[in-house]
């Protein structure tokens, strides 16, 4: 039971680490904690959705138009809510994002409801030794691998790329370089938001989800934030990987129940005892 | 310490925004229920020359789960109590023996498949709205918290998609179950095993962590090692799971020969869609609630050899002379005029939840014929009275003290999707025997 459960697990931890990267590239740009990240990930479920139920696209492909999507929304939601309180105390950009997440919340709400959606989209299943495994999920953890390649390609091979990093390590000074600084912080918002949407619209190939689905895994990306280190996304990643191996391997020894309970626990210690993270902050 | 309380505000901020999202607001006015065309039969409780009388419209509340994980269910059980309402009033109402015509008007809501809306609204519909007779919300959960409002404002309650036999332990005189109570949902899933494959011994319970499917997996597990089962995993699921993955390992380490359990529609297809992408190598697998829907047929594949307990199906046919060959009275229309009627008036295919809605309706029309008024008390004591065999089955209510209004004639059919010659998915009844449309299919492909 051990091997099916810790694959499962990683599996699933892919796609959780897909969704902190995005939290965590905002986090550690521009100190934003983006309270928001759980309805645009609910977003990228409907986005899925709209594309495979009304269009009869397949999903994968509709992943492109809902990550651009999610790119766009980002840009906007910085332009209109945060970038007039970046320079304000913290509390002010948690209590712009907070709004955010209410009225995305308030208006999918009144247009989807809050009845759950399913992508009745299957690949199948194949077999791995002692593990079944299904091909969505298989393919969410290969799609996460190569999302973040392409993000580390950009962050050290392009210009962009380059200035995000600038402006996340010194920004008066990036901006003294000659740095659009408020374009940047936009485009790093935007690419945080576009994570979150792909992840959402991963999860969709194999969940039933409602529009309030996003706030489970906000939670969670925070944990794995932490976990893996404030504002680093490989260590998302990798702090995804494990909350998802933990997630699958406490069920074999005690009911499920209790895995949100360990899951807290560990966030508290981790807070505690290494609050830079497993890997450290903004590598 | 200083970085942990701004988690922890953080952390504060997050939970206000999801408690936020189901914070109370002005009650939503359900949309119009669909409302049924012009009756084909009339009811039996007029006859063709009545003198003209006052007439009086009696109004129902109820609240319905528009939205939220009971809508599909709810919307179904609430089409089927509009059908009946419509024929009704279509042929005239209920005329009394003093000439009243009683006919009826509703009054609902959107639960939001929520107990603190529907504490919210029932008071209401009690107290603001005046409702005359309540009907239940769907769900044992939800049905459960609006009972104790019916019988704190004195209101007469019929519950209908709401099996919890619970609800009917807390002393309650004025709440009234049409559902086979949740003690006897799935011990008949435990005999058809036992008559299919006596070789089975260990059994898996995997069920839905709320009233409803607690109830019925505890007696379900009480019957099944009482006739010799081994219940090797016995475990709940919080109603918000979405994967089903731990479980399906823990089910397939416990060595379990048959998986019994589920909740209610969402979570049940969910889990049946996993198990099948699994290819869990299980022969027998009962779900509470999702296989008698017909939604259940949009997994396709995953939905075949599923089998699930049913308060009523369009295959079952009582008749007048059933009735009178078991000694009880027939009251309304045959099963068969009333799932055309609801064809023609939704364009879909009845499921027992529609059959529940309109078994309610009319289970509070024949009380007041029996009474022959529409005083509560008089109500209330043709209903204890009532010994009826319909459409829906056979209804009568336990009156003692202990279990008053307990459902105690009505029973489950099982169904199974199977699929035909052609290779469509059908749902046949596949026990009891005296029943069946077709043998069970076993093992489960």
């Amino acid at each position: 039971m051990i091997v099916p459960s810790l694959m499962d697990g990683l599996l699933l931890g892919f796609v959780y680490g897909i969704a902190a990267m995005g939290l965590s590239l905002i986090w550690g740009v521009m100190d934003v904690i983006n309270l928001a990240h759980g309805p645009i990930i609910a977003l990228g479920m409907f986005g899925i959705y709209l594309g495979f139920t009304g269009l009869g696209l397949n999903p994968y492909l509709t992943l492109l138009l809902v990550a651009a999507g999610g790119l766009l929304l980002g840009v906007l939601i910085y332009w209109m809510a945060v970038q007039r309180v970046i320079n304000a105390p913290h509390l002010s950009t948690l209590l712009a994002t907070f709004a955010v997440n209410m009225i995305i919340i308030g208006i999918a709400t009144a247009v989807f409801t809050t009845s759950p959606r399913n992508v009745d989209f299957s690949l199948g299943s194949f077999f791995l030794g002692p593990v079944t495994i299904p091909w969505t999920r298989l393919l969410a953890a290969l799609a996460s691998v190569l999302v973040t390649g392409l993000l580390y390609l950009f962050l050290y091979r392009t210009r962009p790329g380059k200035a995000i990093r600038a402006v996340s390590d010194n920004r008066a000074a990036a901006e003294l370089m000659g740095i659009p600084t408020s374009w940047i912080l936009a485009l790093a918002f935007g690419l945080g938001t576009m994570f979150a949407a792909i992840s959402g619209g991963l999860i969709a190939t194999f969940f039933p989800f409602t529009i309030l689905a996003g706030g489970s895994y906000e939670l969670k990306s925070f944990v794995i934030c932490v976990l893996g280190g404030l504002g680093n996304p490989l260590g998302a990643l990798i702090g995804g990987l494990l909350l998802g191996a933990l997630e699958g391997i406490i069920p074999a020894f005690m009911e499920t129940s209790w895995v949100p309970v360990l899951e807290f626990v560990l966030f508290v210690l981790i807070l505690l005892v290494r609050p830079q993270g497993l890997l450290g902050s903004k590598t | 310490m200083k970085k942990l309380a701004y988690w922890i505000m953080v952390l504060a901020l997050l939970t206000v925004s999801l408690a936020a999202c189901g914070a109370t607001a002005e009650p939503t006015m359900a949309p119009e229920p669909t409302m049924a065309p012009e009756a084909t039969q009339a009811p039996e409780a007029t006859t063709a020359e009545q003198p003209m009388g006052e007439e009086v419209t009696m109004v129902i509340g109820f609240t319905t789960s528009q939205t939220g994980k009971y809508n599909v269910s709810s919307l179904r059980q609430v089409n089927g109590l509009m059908l009946w309402m419509n024929e009704v009033n279509d042929a005239g109402g209920i005329t009394l023996s003093d000439g009243t015509v009683v006919k009826f008007d509703y009054k609902t809501y959107d639960d939001e498949s929520t107990t603190e809306r529907v504490q919210e609204l029932y008071t209401r519909l009690a107290t603001e709205d005046n409702a005359d007779f309540l009907i239940s919300p769907y769900s044992s959960g939800l049905t459960s918290a609006a009972a104790l409002i019916a019988q704190q404002y004195g209101k007469i309650m019929i519950t209908t998609g709401a099996a919890s036999d619970s609800t009917y332990m807390e002393g309650y005189t004025l709440v009234f179950q049409a559902y086979t109570p949740a003690s006897r949902y799935l011990t008949g899933a435990v005999d058809l095993l036992a008559n299919t494959d006596s070789s089975v011994k260990q059994l898996a319970f995997v069920y839905e962590n709320d009233k409803f499917s607690t109830d019925v997996v505890n007696a379900a597990k009480t019957y099944a090692e009482g006739e010799g089962y081994e219940v090797v995993l016995f475990e709940g699921y919080d109603s918000e799971t979405q994967d089903f993955g731990p479980f399906i390992n823990k089910i397939l380490d416990s060595g379990a020969q048959a998986i019994l359990g589920g909740g209610h529609f969402q979570d049940g297809s969910t889990f049946a869609r996993q198990i099948y992408e699994k290819e869990v190598g299980i022969n027998y697998f009962a779900l509470l609630v999702a296989p008698p829907e017909p939604d259940f047929a949009d997994l396709g594949d995953a939905a075949v050899g599923v089998i699930g307990p049913s308060q009523w199906e369009p295959l079952a046919e009582f008749t007048p002379e059933s009735a009178q060959a078991a000694g009880m009275d027939w009251f309304g229309v045959l099963g068969s005029e009333f799932v055309s009627a609801y064809e023609d008036a939704y364009d879909e295919e009845p499921s027992y939840h529609s059959m529940g809605g309109y078994a309610a309706g009319q289970i509070l029309q024949k009380a007041i014929m029996d009474a022959d008024s529409t005083d509560p008390d008089a109500v209330k004591a043709a209903m204890e009275a009532m010994d009826m065999l319909t459409a829906y089955g056979h209804i009568k209510f336990d009156t003692s003290a202990e279990a008053h209004g307990l459902q105690i004639g009505h029973s489950m059919v099982y169904v199974q999707w199977q699929t035909d010659d052609a290779g469509n998915l059908t749902k046949q009844v596949v026990w009891p025997l005296e029943g069946k449309t077709a043998d069970v299919l076993y093992p489960k492909p």
